[in-house]
């Protein structure tokens, strides 16, 4: 419990810090924030890039391609590398492997019960998916004229058209989802034991950025006009302080930074690792096409030679062939 | 740390570390309070650590990406069977993670346990050893990991850094000792092989009236083949290997076998990616030796983990090898071209796809089997369907356990990765239970009293596993029961199977287990 009343202090700080400092810090902590991500994202990439895949180990979830009769199941056994980036893209476009979650449960006997648990892959494949939805929206404050990808799924989000400013449908499932992971690591007894610190920061400093968004958008009606010019002129570095946004959009930009700038040093580096697992993007081809190891050293080994050395006598004396006499 | 009784394994001899050159031999236990470490002990495993992470991109991605979803916590059957939080996946990870982010990230340097880094300490190395040395590489819960981290990668880590301070247990590194010196895990020396051989031979010849041969370590043949160890020195392993014997020389295949290479097993699995290419080497070399054209390989689970994964990278390439053919039914492996090694179960299944093999299957009638994925060869090959295959070729009562306790969902024996040790019994118990409680529920259902695998080290653990939790039902090989029902030339009438026990062609009806389900 402490981990998460200290994360969410943390978080509540970072806010509030942001609220008060206002604008000239806010271009500052932006720039930081986002100078952070890209260069401690890259360092990250390039660190796991530099290390080599010394086996081709990937975790096959199929039947393998083997005799022609038997069929292959190539996108849990892929054959190659298309079919391993086939894989790959199942697993980061739908959350394949969350997808096979079950739960167990112990009674008496001791007999073990186990039942499907779709819980958790539904909660982080919308919260994931929210996520890329409203970022894209954003681009609109960024980019003028707003690039169309933006625009459509802008529409597309707004759909019900209920409320003004229209309601976007994103918003609420980010927040349900994000409520929903948050209740799971206090109720769940194995999942509150393995919580760190860490953990409860990263879910409330999204639950703030999405609270705080949310808020400027139906409550404040933070001015757009005025984000927008303040956002373009953060993206051509000519930034200008701009009027009237209010609190609660510097408490935003601060708590968006700091997740920019924590990303790449924490947990949520997950983003750009998971396409570097080598169980996952490797095919499972070991046994018809060979791997590679850039460092594969020489090892001792006991050399036939020294063995036939040492039985020799015991060889011929149960008439076994020998190589020398 | 609290070492009880029956809960972990020994510390190996100094004789053994001694044979195979590796650091650190004394006399210890694990329940000592002074486990004589070298002087500079920390130093040592945070340099191991360090080339690791420059030498494994699996290591330091596996340190960095877990986001603690929880979604492998009650996957790991030591977490199921002992409720140790410990044994979550995530945390028995964690306990390496931890030190990970305390000597070589900036946020664990910094914060410190806020960032969810600690320092190593003795009690950490202590921690350590109990847990790594608490799970069975058996890769369960990298399947369902949304990011496919492998415990079994990070505790292969963790053992060889234990390795490098000498904190390793004698039913690794005897076994290992033993196949680096003779050949083979149980340290059988040649001749002894060759008894092993002959005698299985003479009881072949009793039990089904055809006298096979069996070559051993014969230049030119065209295969080799290699099996586990146990195949020929364990029961039930035994009944596999006259399975195999009896195919081979109903099909006439021009195989040998080899003393040096007598072991398939690979214990250098269980202690280091080192030891593993010093044991492993033999293999490539006896099939250049004798001249083969290409390497047959028995049941057994890590050893294939071994082969497919680990051994064309390591001491290949074979160009030396021709690609697998089978002689019988022109079959190309081509699954096998690179490292030109088969499982005999593809092998098999190819033989009875063709029509090759007569087969009688009412002779395996007093068993309704059911079949355990063994881990290695679920999630590092995926061969799933050529044992199944088999078995509804050889077997009139075949029965699947529930669908998330088999294929790559499988459920590991508890006493895989050298922990099938007696001084572990009470450990091997607590990680058996999900198999035997899937094997519990198909014995009630179906009245399964036959639980056939394709791994040595389930047919040495699964016996005891099973008749703890669920009386009555045996352990068998496939190749077993594929040699209980191969018709074979000039054989005299089979009154026996394979053990030695009366064939009952008609099943009693009313068993006591058919009857309830």
């Amino acid at each position: 419990m402490n981990k998460a009343l200290g994360s969410l202090a943390a978080v509540a700080a970072i806010a509030l810090l942001g609220a008060l400092l206002g604008a000239p810090a806010a271009i500052w902590i932006a720039y930081t924030g986002f100078a952070a991500l890209l260069i401690g994202l890259s360092w990250r990439v390039v660190r796991w890039s530099l290390a080599p895949v010394p086996f081709r180990i990937p975790t096959v979830c199929g039947q393998e391609k083997s005799l022609p009769w038997i069929r292959a199941s190539w996108l849990e056994s892929p054959p190659n590398a298309a079919a391993a980036a086939a894989r790959m893209a199942i697993e980061v476009l739908t959350f394949r492997s969350l997808f096979r979650g079950t739960r167990s449960r112990l009674e008496q006997g001791p007999r073990l019960i186990y039942r499907e648990a779709k819980w958790l892959w539904l909660a982080a494949l919308t919260f994931h998916w929210s996520l890329l939805v409203i970022l894209v929206r954003h681009l609109r404050l960024f980019v003028e004229p707003a690039p169309k990808l933006a625009v459509a799924l802008d529409r597309l989000d707004g759909f019900f058209q209920v409320s003004a400013p229209v309601f976007y449908w994103t918003d609420a499932v980010v927040l349900v989802a994000l409520l929903y992971l948050l209740q799971r690591r206090f109720r769940d007894p194995q999942v509150r034991y393995i919580s760190l610190f860490t953990d409860y920061f990263a879910l409330f400093l999204l639950l703030a950025i999405a609270i705080s968004g949310i808020w400027m958008r139906y409550v404040a009606r933070t001015d757009a006009v005025a984000v927008k010019q303040f956002a373009i002129g953060l993206t051509t570095l000519a930034p200008v302080v701009p009027k009237s946004v209010g609190a609660w959009f510097y408490a935003h930009l601060a708590l968006v930074s700091t997740l920019a700038g924590y990303l790449p040093f924490s947990k949520l580096v997950h983003m750009g690792g998971v396409f570097l697992s080598p169980t996952r993007n490797l095919a499972n081809n070991n046994r018809s096409k060979r791997h590679v190891n850039p460092w594969n050293y020489p090892v001792k080994v006991h050399t036939y030679e020294e063995w036939e050395d040492e039985f020799r006598d015991k060889m011929e004396a149960a008439g076994l062939p020998v190589e020398k006499r | 740390m609290e070492f009880r009784k029956g809960t972990f394994c020994y510390s190996a001899l100094a004789r053994n570390l001694n044979y195979l050159g590796l650091p650190n031999a004394r006399e210890w236990q694990p329940f000592d309070q002074d486990w004589k470490l070298p002087p500079d002990w920390k130093r040592i495993v945070l340099d191991g650590m360090k080339e690791r992470l420059e030498k494994y991109r699996s290591f330091r991605l596996f340190m960095d990406i877990c986001v603690r979803c929880g979604a492998c916590a009650d996957k790991c059957h030591f977490y199921l069977g002992s409720g140790d939080p410990k044994n979550m996946p995530v945390l028995r990870a964690e306990l390496m993670r931890s030190v990970y982010r305390r000597y070589f990230t900036a946020a664990g340097r910094i914060l410190g346990s806020l960032a969810g880094a600690r320092d190593l300490t003795e009690d950490v190395i202590k921690e350590w050893f109990y847990y790594f040395y608490q799970c069975t590489e058996c890769r369960r819960c990298s399947v369902f990991c949304p990011y496919g981290i492998d415990t079994a990668e990070i505790t292969m880590i963790g053992r060889e850094l234990l390795n490098l301070i000498g904190c390793n247990i004698n039913w690794v590194l005897e076994p290992a000792a033993n196949c680096f010196r003779t050949g083979n895990h149980l340290g059988v020396q040649p001749h002894g092989f060759k008894d092993s051989v002959d005698f299985a031979v003479d009881e072949l010849a009793e039990l089904t009236g055809v006298r096979v041969e069996a070559s051993i370590n014969r230049k030119g043949a065209e295969v080799l083949f290699i099996v586990p160890s146990a195949d020929y020195f364990g029961t039930p392993h035994y009944y596999t290997f006259l399975g195999y014997l009896a195919l081979l020389h109903e099909i006439g295949l021009d195989y040998t076998f080899s003393a040096y290479a007598s072991e398939g097993g690979n214990f250098g699995l269980f202690n280091s990616h080192e030891m593993i290419k010093r044991l492993n080497a033999k293999v490539y070399a006896e099939a250049k030796r004798l001249g083969v054209k290409w390497i047959l390989g028995g049941e057994c689970g890590h050893m294939w983990r071994v082969l497919h994964q680990y051994m064309d990278t390591m001491n290949g390439p074979a160009d030396f090898l021709e690609k697998p053919v089978s002689p019988v039914t022109g079959t190309r492996f081509e699954n096998a071209r690179s490292t030109k090694m088969v499982h005999i179960c593809e092998f098999t299944a190819d033989l009875i796809h063709e029509g090759k093999l007569k087969l009688d299957p009412s002779r395996n009638d007093r068993w309704r089997v059911t079949f355990h994925d063994s881990c290695n060869p679920a999630r590092a090959v995926g061969l799933l369907e050529e044992p199944r295959y088999i078995l509804r070729s050889v077997c009139n009562h075949f029965y699947e356990m529930p669908e998330n306790t088999i294929r790559e969902q499988t459920f590991c024996c508890g006493s895989g990765s050298g922990l099938g040790t007696d001084e572990n019994f009470e450990m091997r118990m607590r990680g058996g239970l999900p198999r035997a409680n899937a094997v519990r529920y198909v014995r009630e259902r179906h009245g399964v009293n036959l639980l056939a695998c394709i791994c040595a080290i389930d047919k040495a653990t699964l016996p005891p596993l099973l008749e703890y939790w669920v009386p009555g039902v045996e352990v068998a090989g496939v190749h077993e029961l594929l040699g209980n029902a191969l018709i074979l030339r000039g054989q005299k009438e089979r009154t026996t199977d394979l053990r030695g026990e009366p064939l009952e062609v008609t099943r009693p009806s009313g068993s006591p287990e058919a009857a309830h389900a």
